[in-house]
């Protein structure tokens, strides 16, 4: 198995008198897909907040790369090499999508932007995810479908050469053969060495993506799994807490 | 182990339209590919797709001259035509200041006055006994003030620009008549000043103004496909860029050559260019590299179309907002600068009509108001429309009833326009 990128250890974080997180272990490893899984109100969003440096958690420890750190803004994230695709997405759909995976890192030349390289190397992070579904780079973002904004999405966090990219919800409005394809381009992703976590609610994407599937239930981690070596209804039974890993 | 669900009808229909999608070869181009015929063919398709941008507005600039040029002999006159340029400056200015706010979808009403109390400020400092050059200087500090003090309080604080901005528009009307007293009018005794709007340039002036913007825009234009071409990107056939440049060189060389007839009916000849148009040109042109070329400009244009998005991707929206104000600010006292010079005086009032029609004309060329959309190009456009409808209207001797009329119509076609155009553009969910 490859290096872990990062590993949570006993997490906590408690808003007021709900403790959310109730100590969480979780590892997720370079090049592999971890499904992070469990009902509403199971924890998800509050653990990759943390992540994200959005919300810091209470107490546990952070490794990252081998190292423990301590992720207090979303800036410091960004630095670690942790980038997050939001649901809503948060592209802008007035500039084309060069213009959006370089927003607020533009390369510049002579004081202007260097918008050939630019291009070229937006180029070549949507190629090196063999995507085909878009005509043009240079396509205003507004004439795009849900897909396809997924997929600029998540090739901006390839262009920022993340080592962990959080994908929260990235099928939820989506057809069936956009989230195809965009299901596949989390697994190019993958393939290219970064380790990512997808927060889903659909089993199917989910066992379809996934090496590990990690459900989340009140708040602790019930179980992590071998998506190989389980079964729908094994994680059904997990997220619903019918189940758990000590055998019921 | 095998699981149920790797055997459902759904996951066989994904595995075939994902062999389907693998099949389709698309490679991922630029907008930059194919011929001219290619590239028009695209261009038509953008327009069809709502990003109309100003051709509405030259259109209607086009009809507009028409329609006058039939009604009365006198609109197509030498004088005339070159009256049009300057009575456009004040406004085209105002218009161009605007955009940079109207970008963010916010709106800045104080414009036109805040043009106005840096004039009386200037005309204070006059009266104290300044050159004209440091006092032209404390005017655009007073400007930029005033646009930070601005900025601070929609960006910072909050409150909406409507608003904030109407206050300053009331106040401001005050604090003119408190620095130059009620009624009061105080003329400007600045040669260079007054000769903005009421010298011309020497015939060879005009020509060598435009072949010094058709250098440009060509240097430009080479150094941009020097530069893609280095990074091994595909270029535009250059004939468009000289079929584009040659189209404005021509219009623009009738232009000057109207200009360069002797205008006078009295025995001094009047003729040339007149000084206000290379100003104008230099500037715009300086606004139209920021908001292409640069960081700021990209940034504008994001913080425009969405401000949280913008934000997570770490623009500092709150900076990038006052710069807004501050830049529309100076560019709205060089309009008052300029109104001031045609009427060679400073009076209590001024600024007060013109930010209305300095918004329409950004609209009516294209600006979209939702923020986002727009360009210094539209603004120029737009008061040319607005312009021509004033002087047209003026010379058919319509009451002014009429022409306020014309001018409200024109503008709520045109934000009708804009706002049909983004539902269309805005449509989610197509291939």
């Amino acid at each position: 198995m490859s290096s872990p990128v990062v590993q949570l250890v006993d997490i906590k974080k408690s808003f007021g008198p709900v403790d959310v997180l109730k100590g969480i272990d979780i590892t997720c490893y370079a090049g592999q897909v971890t499904a992070l899984v469990g009902d509403n109100g199971a924890g998800k969003s509050t653990l990759i907040k943390g992540l994200s440096g959005v919300q810091p958690y209470d107490s546990g420890k952070v490794i990252f790369a081998g190292e423990e750190v301590s992720i207090t803004t979303p800036g410091q994230a960004s630095s670690f090499g942790i980038e997050v695709v939001y649901q809503d997405l948060a592209l802008c759909e007035n500039l084309d999508i060069v213009q959006n995976m370089f927003l607020g890192h533009e390369e510049m030349l002579n004081g202007t932007l260097h918008e050939p390289e630019m291009e070229r190397l937006a180029t070549k992070a949507l190629q090196s995810l063999s995507v085909k579904t878009v005509k043009s780079v240079r396509q205003k973002v507004s004439s795009l479908s849900g897909g396809q904004r997924q997929t600029v999405a998540i090739a901006r966090s390839v262009l920022r050469e993340a080592k962990l990219v959080i994908l929260d919800e990235p099928t939820a409005a989506l057809g069936v053969a956009q989230t195809e394809q965009v299901l596949n381009l989390v697994q190019r992703l993958a393939s290219q060495g970064v380790a990512v976590i997808i927060i889903s609610h659909n089993l199917n994407d989910v066992f379809q993506v996934a090496d590990q599937i990690s459900v989340l239930y009140l708040g602790k981690m019930v179980a992590n799994l071998d998506r190989r070596q389980t079964t729908y209804d094994d994680v059904v039974a997990y997220i619903t807490g019918t189940k758990t890993q000590e055998g019921n | 182990m095998t699981t149920l669900s790797h055997t459902s009808p759904e996951l066989r229909l994904r595995k075939v339209i994902n062999i389907v999608a693998e099949q389709q070869v698309t490679s991922l181009a630029s907008g930059h590919e194919g011929t001219v015929r290619d590239q028009t063919r695209a261009y038509l398709l953008r327009l069809k797709d709502g990003e109309m941008g100003s051709i509405p507005a030259i259109g209607a600039t086009i009809f507009l001259a028409l329609v006058f040029q039939f009604l009365s002999p006198y609109f197509f006159t030498n004088i005339n035509f070159t009256n049009m340029f300057v009575q456009a400056a004040e406004l085209t200015m105002l218009a161009a200041a605007l955009v940079f706010v109207i970008l963010l979808a916010e709106i800045d009403l104080a414009a036109g006055v805040t043009a106005g109390v840096a004039m009386a400020v200037f005309i204070r400092f006059l009266k104290a006994g300044w050159s004209w050059i440091p006092a032209l200087g404390a005017s655009f500090v007073v400007g930029i003030v005033v646009g930070i003090v601005i900025g601070y309080i929609v960006a910072k604080i909050g409150v909406p620009s409507f608003v904030v901005t109407l206050a300053f528009f009331l106040g401001f009307q005050g604090l003119q008549l408190l620095l130059l007293g009620e009624g009061g009018v105080y003329r400007i005794e600045v040669p260079e000043v007054i000769a903005i709007m009421n010298s011309n340039m020497p015939a060879w002036g005009g020509w060598l103004m435009l072949v010094a913007c058709l250098a440009i825009s060509l240097a430009i234009s080479i150094w941009d496909r020097a530069r893609r071409a280095r990074v091994g990107l595909v270029n535009k056939p250059f004939s468009i860029i000289v079929m584009k440049l040659s189209a404005i060189g021509v219009l623009a060389a009738i232009a000057i050559s109207i200009m360069n007839t002797n205008r006078s009916q009295g025995v001094i000849p009047i003729q040339g260019v007149p000084i206000v148009v290379p100003i104008t040109v230099a500037i715009l042109g300086i606004c139209t590299l920021i908001l292409d070329r640069t960081k700021f400009g990209r940034h504008l244009y994001a913080v425009g179309g969405n401000p949280e998005a913008a934000r997570r991707a770490g623009i500092k929206v709150v900076s990038i907002r006052v710069w807004a104000f501050v830049i529309c600010a100076i560019l709205a006292v060089v309009s008052g600068l300029f109104h001031a010079s045609r009427l060679q005086s400073v009076d209590g009032s001024a600024g007060k009509t013109i930010v209305l029609s300095g918004v329409a004309a950004a609209v009516v060329g294209g600006v979209s108001l939702f923020g986002g959309r727009g360009r210094i190009s539209h603004a120029v456009i737009g008061a040319f429309v607005i312009t021509m409808i004033d002087n047209g209207l003026g010379l058919l001797q319509m009451p002014a009833g009429v022409n306020y009329l014309v001018q409200g119509g024109v503008l709520l076609l045109a934000a009708t326009i804009d706002a049909l155009a983004r539902r269309r553009g805005g449509v989610v969910g197509r291939n």
